[in-house]
């Protein structure tokens, strides 16, 4: 009984402690469990690798802020990386004013990233991505998009108007677009699939984090979406695929988080089993 | 009464039954009126942030001005909000404005605006931050909360710890099947609970919605006569 | 690697702590950062507002393009800030009428597409295990959450088993929701490790 009166009392800024530890610990020594990929972020990269034809356009909402960027940031990226080696033209569109942000640090980053590993095919704003400026009214602009892109938006972020970007070239309403992978957490995701995908029937994928994965199970059953990546391990997994088929070699977010993830899902476990033997021997101890 | 009440009840009624019509009539006009409405729409809407802006400084100026206790901190709130926004305006959004490049030759339009920097180096370490506290109040709660006292926290307790445990390359690496066996939960009796809720949820806001339009769910229009 | 030298990296990780020590316990450092995210954020959202929004969608169409259609939904939008008059606030309740009434008005008829697409993919189009459990599992869901019958009898007996499927889509759902926070974690440490201290690649 004491040590169940010791456990229940301790201090909740030692079990913080912990956690600290078991995530700090395997970044300093790796180990690098092998990993699967699951059907879901297979058939996005399927989808993206083998339907979209060079120079197609790919639209991938940037529909988060820094709160959730640990998991939806290294999917932009990896999204973005795979577009440019299939030399696909990336269009980033949000509907938050945080999400402009996002987007704007993905594409500085990738470029310069993929401009000094590939000198042979360089990538240009406006030309191979841009991000489109940010436009209040989310169900209001997603329709519009439907109707007329250019005149949804104007301009880009940058204040450049579309009408002169080359990344812009052809590109009208929907039908111009080959695919579109919404990044979010939040209820746009159902917006961007009853207006983008169901009235103007756009192909859609999901990328979300952890939280909303087992929800949006219910857009793949139905065909509304046709892959999904959810949370970290969703973009090790993405990560996984561009590095195995297309070589990519640069810094991997997601991927180095997994053992991290990984000892961290151990101490959970571990944890909750404790918090119900103590349970279960005061019950057993208070029946008596 | 007129202005106050009824006007707005009949402009919500008017464009919310216009625009469902509008879907079934694909004539010319009807596409013309469509696309008038979604860019009325996304001007009008621009200008309910700046009311919330406006609220927000008005909150923290009351602060400072009653001195209530952490005054202080609204004063953080108003200088940093101040400062953000006039080098954002004056400085550009994501590359150096043509003022900017003007005023301080070392910004080329290649460069990162000063807007960025504070977005970049301070707001985006801070709130990822604070949504990363959740990490430990989880922790917390999965060893004092989390437990087996019925039938149905144990169906939880036992479907959480497979996925929690299946969903990371350790899990995979202690047993090959966990992958198939996740997959299976999710696709099946996972999804078939989230549809039930989803579709519930979806009927439920087609209800509200047509409430909205016939006037008779009037909260959005705020209290008062 | 080593440690940063750059001054912004420093004042991250400095913020970034500042609100970790709320974990010991609440503390100014903590305060003072939590109050900075507000006002830098809302600053940061008035400048992407000025430069995409007011810029982009009303003054230059109607400075450079000349397109005075802008005038209307702008005026409908000025009216908002009438509730900071008294006497007049209750005009502001006009372009909110719109906003809500055409935004209802359009979400309708996209709502019943939707609903149509999910309750079509729980149509079987096979006799399988899978198929069946979609079936039973959306239904007996749907009637527990349905408060207008008393759960008693058969209907009670039903409304059990959907509970049953709500608890297991729950437990996926925190197991997910671990591996969330974590991951969010996950993503500081790696700023901290490696942007900041350099220990790490």
């Amino acid at each position: 009984m004491k040590f169940v009166n010791f456990i229940n009392n301790i201090d909740k800024r030692w079990i913080y402690l912990l956690v600290a530890l078991v995530v700090i610990i395997p970044f300093v020594f790796p180990v690098g469990c092998p990993m699967r990929i699951t059907p879901p972020v297979q058939s996005m990269y399927n989808y993206i690798e083998d339907s979209i034809p060079e120079n197609g356009v790919l639209l991938v909402g940037i529909d988060y802020d820094p709160s959730t960027m640990a998991e939806l940031h290294p999917m932009a990226k990896a999204l973005t990386y795979h577009a440019f080696y299939n030399n696909l033209r990336v269009l980033f569109v949000t509907m938050y004013p945080q999400g402009s942000g996002m987007g704007q640090d993905i594409i500085d980053k990738t470029l310069t990233q993929w401009n000094s590993a590939n000198p042979e095919n360089q990538k240009e704003l406006g030309r191979d991505i841009t991000l489109l400026a940010y436009v209040p009214g989310v169900s209001a602009v997603m329709l519009k998009m439907g109707e007329n892109i250019p005149a949804t938006f104007n301009e880009d972020a940058y204040g450049n108007k579309l009408e002169n970007l080359p990344v812009m070239d052809g590109i009208k309403t929907y039908n111009n677009l080959n695919y579109m992978v919404e990044l979010a957490g939040s209820s746009v995701v159902l917006s961007w699939l009853m207006y983008a995908n169901g009235r103007y029937k756009m192909k859609m994928g999901i990328g979300t984090t952890a939280v909303s994965a087992a929800e949006y199970y219910s857009y793949l059953q139905s065909g509304q979406s046709n892959g999904l990546l959810g949370g970290l391990k969703g973009a090790a997994e993405y990560e996984k695929l561009i590095t195995e088929n297309h070589g990519y070699a640069g810094r991997k977010d997601a991927s180095v988080g997994m053992d991290a993830q990984s000892s961290a899902h151990i101490f959970f476990i571990l944890l909750i089993v404790l918090g119900n033997i103590v349970f279960f021997i005061k019950k057993y101890k208070e029946g008596k | 009464m007129f202005i106050r009440r009824t006007l707005p009840l009949l402009v919500a009624g008017f464009f919310g039954i216009a625009t469902i019509i509008q879907f079934f009539v694909p004539h010319p006009a009807s596409r013309t009126f469509y696309n008038m409405v979604l860019d009325w729409m996304i001007i009008v809407t621009a200008f309910t942030y700046l009311m919330a802006v406006q609220s927000t400084i008005e909150l923290h100026t009351t602060k400072i001005k009653r001195k209530v206790e952490g005054w202080q901190y609204s004063l953080v709130v108003l200088i940093s909000l101040g400062i953000t926004a006039f080098i954002g305006i004056l400085g550009g959004a994501f590359t150096p404005s043509t003022i900017l490049m003007k005023l301080i030759p070392a910004f080329k339009p290649s460069s990162t605006s000063p807007l960025m920097y504070t977005y970049l180096y301070m707001q985006v370490p801070m709130q990822s931050t604070i949504f990363s506290l959740l990490a430990f109040y989880m922790a917390s709660a999965a060893f004092r909360s989390f437990k087996a006292r019925s039938f149905d926290a144990t169906m939880l307790l036992v479907t959480a710890a497979i996925v929690t445990i299946g969903r990371v390359p350790l899990g995979e690496f202690i047993y090959k099947g966990f992958p198939e066996i996740i997959e299976w939960i999710l696709k099946y009796p996972n999804m078939a609970a989230q549809r039930g809720i989803l579709i519930g949820v979806e009927l439920g806001m087609i209800a509200t919605s047509l409430k909205i339009i016939l006037g008779i769910e009037r909260k959005y229009l705020g209290g008062g006569k | 690697m080593a440690i940063s030298t750059s001054i912004w990296i420093w004042i991250s990780a400095l913020l970034t702590l500042a609100i970790y020590s709320f974990l010991y316990k609440d503390n100014p450092f903590y305060k003072f950062a939590e109050y900075l995210l507000v006002g830098i954020s809302i600053g940061y959202g008035i400048s992407v507002y000025w430069h995409n929004t007011i810029i982009t969608k009303v003054y230059n169409p109607l400075v450079h393009d000349k397109d005075f259609l802008v005038i209307i939904p702008l005026l409908l939008g000025l009216l908002m800030f009438s509730r900071f008059f008294k006497n007049y606030s209750h005009l502001s309740r006009i372009p909110i009428a719109f906003i809500v009434g055409a935004g209802t008005g359009l979400s309708i008829p996209s709502s019943f597409e939707f609903l149509f697409k999910q309750v079509q993919g729980t149509m079987p189009t096979a006799f399988t295990i899978g198929n069946l459990i979609i079936i039973i599992g959306v239904i007996t869901t749907l009637i527990y959450f349905f408060f207008s019958m008393e759960h008693k009898g058969f209907i009670g007996k039903v409304s059990r088993v959907g509970i049953t499927f709500i608890m297991i889509a729950f437990g996926a759902a925190f197991g997910y929701t671990i591996m969330a926070r974590i991951s969010l974690f996950i993503g500081r440490i790696q700023f901290l490790l490696s942007d900041w201290l350099g220990i790490i690649k």
